[in-house]
């Protein structure tokens, strides 16, 4: 079948291409109905990745947030019209020790193969999870970022001690928001304390324990544990400070992405005896972990349903491009785009 | 399949006459490696939205277009290949006939009809056919005109330089109640029924709404040599999975 694919052809630039769909009986096909957009979109459509980055991926469909609806299923496992969530994160070999989405063989919805900005998008049974039954589905759009801070927390409960009185969370957006959220639901006892710039934004943490601004921590401010969810330029000044705050052989889990070397202070990593990780993406594990924890904890969908930003309509490629232009002047919140396209 | 009393009509009864030296009718033609008819059906086929998709095909091309349909297809039950009429419009009254003699026809009844010759329609266009012709009974998929619309009766002089932005260009599907196209069709004279060439239009001589559905530039009809070569310039490479 001839499928509509809606590519990044260049920095700001859609295309529609049209490629053949396989109906091959392994496949399950999709009909997307809501999509979010990631910062990782946004570098692409604003063509801040590196030339050659952008010179090897483009032309490309973009977004890996997404859910949809069942079209046709021709291996039986669900039923048309169910909703679902489609895993981006497609591995093409099988490891019992590295997770699926650290193989480097693995590929990635709208980063190395076509994202979700399709007519439809043909999966492996496996490549999708059915959602909980009336699951806000704007909210719903944005589960893979919420999967990430899943996976991030989920690792963090393997690598770091038991001492767990007091997590910081560093970021005070999107990842910030949802991961300091998942923490204080996965790990009840701990006090979670986020970090941040912006005063109005750390007002919406209203889950959190205490929150603070970067430039007025307390001197004797201490933190058991911390997640760096900053990225960018900034996620060197974070890390320091978490490494300041954070007492002897604490983890620190490091969620944003930047696209330059980020300095870090190794004598104090050395003398504090810290343990450093990097968490990314997310696998089918992470999907059914926390839809279980979606169904335990109704209310982490209502607090996520509070950084829904703008919810746009797309019926063609100048609703696309209005939906990321939009997307570039929020000050917090997910961009969701509904699909009709 | 659930009865959902909503069929697809693709409508393959030209014989391709402007297609300069072919010899297969246009609908054969093929784009990607397979024949254009049969993307077109796919993408109905895969709507579960449609109870059956009946192809209407020239009375010698019913046996080949099934063999493709087999061929092609895995989903072959979704779809009946039966033959087409002298004109269009029979060959969509062929189909209601169809539909009533094996499905049943009553008042609720969708037919979603559809070139068989294009094959990028989408499921968006699909599904706002679906919704328009159920709200008010009758849609036709268009784009706004992008050249200015020159008329002329005797063929040699102007008669009328329409509004542009009021100008619309018509594409498929066109969508409509089933029974309520029939009947006014039926109550067309035999002069009126030869003139027409458009099934929207029996329902405009009628007095009865048309809604207008979003179409899409790129959903071209593959009329022309040179509509081949824009047809594969649409498809994007590699395939999706």
């Amino acid at each position: 079948m001839l499928n509509a694919v809606y590519q990044l052809k260049a920095a700001r630039q859609f295309e529609v291409v049209f490629k053949e769909l396989e109906m091959d009986g392994k496949h399950v096909i999709v009909r997307p109905t809501h999509l979010s957009i990631c910062h990782a979109d946004q570098r692409y459509y604003q063509g801040t990745r590196p030339e050659a980055v952008l010179r090897a991926k483009l032309p490309m469909a973009l977004i890996h947030e997404g859910i949809g609806k069942v079209v046709c299923d021709p291996t039986g496992t669900y039923q048309v019209g169910e909703e679902v969530v489609m895993i981006p994160n497609h591995p093409c070999e099988k490891d019992d020790v590295i997770a699926e989405n650290y193989l480097r063989s693995s590929k990635f919805c709208g980063s190395s193969k076509d994202g979700f900005m399709q007519e439809y998008v043909a999966l492996l049974p496996d490549r999708i999870v059915r959602l909980p039954k009336g699951i806000d589905k704007v909210t719903a759009a944005f589960t893979e970022i919420v999967t990430v801070s899943y996976h991030a927390v989920s690792r963090f409960l393997r690598f770091s001690h038991a001492r767990r009185d007091v997590i910081g969370v560093w970021g005070d957006g999107n990842l910030g928001y949802i991961t300091s959220l998942l923490i204080k639901k996965m790990l009840p006892e701990a006090k979670v304390y986020v970090f941040g710039v912006n005063r109005q934004k750390l007002s919406d943490f209203s889950f959190a324990d205490e929150t603070f601004e970067v430039s007025r921590i307390p001197a004797d401010l201490q933190v058991n544990h911390a997640f760096e969810c900053v990225g960018g330029s900034a996620s060197g000044k974070a890390i320091d400070q978490i490494i300041d705050c954070i007492v002897p052989e604490g983890t620190i889990a490091i969620l944003g992405v930047s696209e330059d070397p980020v300095p870090i202070r190794t004598r104090m990593v050395l003398e504090k005896g810290l343990h450093i990780f990097g968490s990314s993406r997310s696998g089918r594990a992470d999907y059914e972990g926390l839809m279980r924890l979606y169904r335990e904890n109704p209310d982490i969908v209502s607090y996520l349903e509070n950084i829904v930003g703008t919810q746009k309509r797309v019926h063609n490629i100048r609703d696309i491009v209005e939906a990321f232009e939009t997307d570039i002047h929020k000050m917090i919140g997910k961009t969701v785009l509904i699909w009709n396209e | 399949m659930e009865k959902t009393n909503i069929f697809g009509v693709v409508l393959a009864g030209g014989i391709g006459s402007r297609m300069g030296n072919v010899e297969k009718p246009k609908q054969f033609m093929e784009i990607g490696g397979k024949p254009i008819i049969v993307h077109t059906v796919e993408k109905f086929v895969i709507n579960a939205q449609f109870e059956k998709i009946i192809v209407l095909s020239p009375r010698q091309w019913i046996r080949y277009t099934r063999d493709i349909m087999e061929k092609y297809i895995a989903m072959k039950d979704r779809i009946d290949v039966i033959e087409g009429g002298a004109t269009r419009n029979e060959t969509i009254m062929n189909a209601i006939r169809h539909i009533e003699e094996q499905y049943g026809l009553d008042e609720e009844t969708i037919i979603v009809t559809h070139d068989s010759v294009r094959p990028f329609v989408t499921h968006r266009i699909l599904e706002d056919n679906i919704r328009l012709a159920r709200a008010a009974g009758a849609c036709d998929t268009v784009i706004p005109a992008s050249d200015t619309i020159v008329e002329s009766a005797d063929h040699a002089r102007i008669t009328n330089i329409p509004e542009r932005s009021k100008m619309y260009q018509g594409q498929t599907p066109q969508s409509f109640r089933a029974k309520k196209l029939r009947d006014a069709y039926e109550s067309l004279t035999q002069e009126e029924k030869n003139i027409l060439t458009d099934a929207c239009k029996i329902l405009i001589l009628k007095g009865e709404d048309v809604r207008l559905a979003e179409g899409e530039v790129f959903n071209i009809k593959i009329t022309y040599p040179h509509d081949l070569r824009v047809a594969e310039s649409l498809l994007g490479g590699e395939k999706t999975c």
